[in-house]
């Protein structure tokens, strides 16, 4: 046995560890995603009371892209281009930014219930976002929202640290507890300004929605997602090394403290963007992180990129729903990713019996 | 040639309290060295300062001539590595997941790891004894396998100080010293171990060196035999032992009697040993 491993007689190993298997498998996963996601956005496009086919939709998006000539009504491309086209795409980024945002903070706060819908953030960000509102100052909303998802998040690890060690029970709890405050002072600002219906715009920003996205939406959702998600791709491997906790990750040379208040600064960023366009939609960020997990594994190389394509897909399907099953009423899309997730939460409680 | 450790007045205090008093001890380079101790000596806090995960209020800690504080954290994590006690469950992560965690410091943010890091893990994973292991989920191991996979991190940092916490902890006999013939075998390789240990005779039976801490301080270090006498055993656990000289590879056999009369040292003893120390190293050192 040599103690010491150099590169000596490296090149007599070729060794297959796992790594390389595994790239394999997750650019197939990752394909796999993406192709399914493309095509459930040119589905779920079509949906709708006015009958739509793919090939439709394919037409008005070549034509807006200035490459085919444009062959539908322009009733019918209003349709596909201003409604649902910049919905469906403000959801698949709604829901990669919330996937994304609830691994990595599963990661950090090393806590499997983990969510910025559960630890508070989303309704903070929605006093932001509604206060500014009401002042009526529209160009700053994301930046009031991160804001408050950063207020939130400080409260929520602050409170849970000053019961004791931040153990995820702790921190649930705490999360809640800022949530109730944030929710109603959201409900009560709304209430305050009663412009028009109220009961359904607090609705919307408590649970969710949306209704009402356009193609500035999408700039937002997305673009958010693409600014602060590159960088927390980049940081898969920090990510990795707080497994074992931080003792562990400052002897690999991860800076702890910096790198934590960084990426969670970060999902606050990011939830803040997100919420400012669709309100608190909750458990997304809970749901496919753990499901994700489940078929390849806990290494952030993998698991962010696939989350966050996860998260798209099961977001553009939740709202095609909320929009369409009870056609014409709309259903607030926070009711059904909390139908799905309250049940993951269930069992996911079960199989970590041993939380504290 | 392999680099000493040497630390220096090292200090450090916790809120208002003392935990690490002026250390200074020494682990010559490509040995064994036991950190020895009760329960509260400052073993894992030394440890930790030494890998840089505290930082010391004075005092430094050197191997060879580099200041380890000085060296930015990816360095110094290519330098030292630490193998902890805890073994906590890492959900998901298979073992050689685990182990390919200590190329962190080598991996650059976008790349991922490639051939030599792989090769390196393979190797890490062999000289641990888990190639059988590699695609088990962590969660599932035994302590023994899970310290073995601790070790194997350690290792894939291409460490020159290897660092370990209580690696014999919840160990069965045979795990025990399946882990230190290792440590041996490592330190022979041309890598400078320090590991705090519980077991004296075991510290005795494997340690080329011994640093006895009580209180933050260091209450005596040297050879084992040098070192552990029934008279140091007694001020520092509290317990009569006798010391006898194992029949088969005639190392220090610590024996232990019963709980001492009058307890253990207080703090003004371990003062007054730690002026004592150098004495007593200087002349392990001679000898």
């Amino acid at each position: 046995m040599t103690a010491r491993t150099g590169a000596s007689d490296l090149s007599s190993r070729q060794a297959p560890v796992l790594p390389t298997r595994d790239g394999a498998r997750t650019a197939a996963w990752t394909v796999g995603l993406g192709v399914l996601l493309a095509a459930s956005v040119v589905i779920a496009v079509t949906i709708g009371p006015a009958g739509l086919s793919p090939a439709d939709v394919w037409a008005s998006v070549l034509a807006h892209l200035g490459i085919g000539e444009p062959t539908l009504s322009p009733l019918r491309d209003g349709i596909v281009w201003e409604l649902r086209m910049p919905r469906v795409l403000s959801a698949a980024a709604v829901g990669a930014g919330l996937a994304l945002c609830g691994a990595v903070m599963q990661a950090l706060t090393r806590n499997p219930l983990a969510d910025p819908y559960l630890l508070g953030l989303s309704s903070g960000a929605s006093v932001g976002a509604v206060i500014v509102i009401v002042l009526g100052a529209g160009l700053v909303l994301p930046f009031a929202a991160f804001a408050g998802a950063l207020v939130a998040l400080v409260a929520t690890l602050g409170l849970a640290n000053a019961a004791g060690a931040l153990t995820p029970t702790r921190t649930v709890l705490a999360g809640l507890a800022v949530s109730a405050v944030f929710g109603a002072i959201t409900s009560l600002v709304i209430f305050w300004s009663a412009t028009g219906d109220s009961y359904r715009e607090i609705l919307n920003w408590l649970l969710g929605s949306l209704a009402g996205t356009d193609w500035t939406s999408v700039a937002i959702a997305g673009g958010a997602v693409i600014v602060i998600g590159v960088p927390l791709l980049a940081s898969a491997r920090t990510l990795d090394a707080f497994a074992f906790g931080d003792t562990a990750a400052a002897a690999l040379g991860v800076h702890v403290g910096r790198s934590r208040a960084l990426l969670l600064t970060g999902t606050a960023l990011l939830t803040g963007a997100l919420v400012a366009v669709s309100g608190s939609i909750g458990f997304v960020g809970l749901i496919l992180p753990h499901a994700v997990r489940f078929l390849i594994g806990a290494r952030h190389r993998a698991l962010l990129p696939l989350s966050a394509l996860a998260g798209a897909l099961f977001l553009v399907w939740a709202d095609t729903g909320a929009r369409t099953l009870f056609d014409p009423r709309e259903l607030p899309v926070g009711i059904l990713t909390a139908l799905v997730g309250g049940p993951v939460f269930a069992v996911l409680m079960l199989r970590n019996r041993g939380l504290a | 040639m392999t680099d000493a450790l040497h630390t220096d007045r090292v200090r450090f205090t916790r809120g208002r309290r003392l935990i690490i008093d002026d250390v200074d001890c020494t682990v010559p380079g490509g040995r064994v060295g036991a950190l020895l101790g009760p329960n509260g000596a400052g073993k894992s806090t030394l440890l930790h300062l030494i890998a840089g995960i505290e930082r010391a209020d004075a005092g430094t800690a050197r191997l060879g001539d580099r200041d380890l504080a000085a060296l930015r954290r990816r360095d110094r994590a290519r330098v030292v590595a630490l193998a902890e006690q805890e073994v906590t469950d890492a959900p998901g992560l298979r073992v050689a997941e685990v182990v390919a965690l200590g190329r962190t410091p080598y991996v650059g943010a976008f790349a991922g790891p490639g051939d030599l890091d792989r090769a390196i893990v393979r190797r890490c994973l062999e000289d641990a004894g888990l190639t059988e292991l590699e695609d088990r989920d962590y969660a599932t191991l035994s302590g023994g396998e899970r310290q073995r996979v601790n070790l194997a991190r350690a290792l894939a940092q291409e460490p020159e100080l290897l660092l370990l916490d209580e690696p014999t902890n919840h160990l069965d006999v045979h795990a025990q010293l399946t882990m230190l013939g290792l440590l041996r075998e490592l330190a022979h390789g041309g890598l400078t171990v320090l590991a705090a240990l519980h077991d004296l005779s075991l510290a005795a039976g494997y340690a080329d060196h011994v640093i006895v801490l009580a209180e933050g301080r260091v209450v005596a270090a040297g050879e084992p035999g040098a070192v552990l006498t029934p008279e140091l055993i007694r001020r520092v656990w509290g317990v009569e032992a006798s010391v006898l000289e194992h029949p088969v590879n005639g190392r220090p056999l610590i024996a232990f009697s019963e709980v001492a009369r009058g307890g253990r040292m207080s703090r003004a003893d371990t003062a007054d040993a730690a002026d004592a120390v150098e004495a007593v190293a200087a002349g392990a050192a001679e000898a």
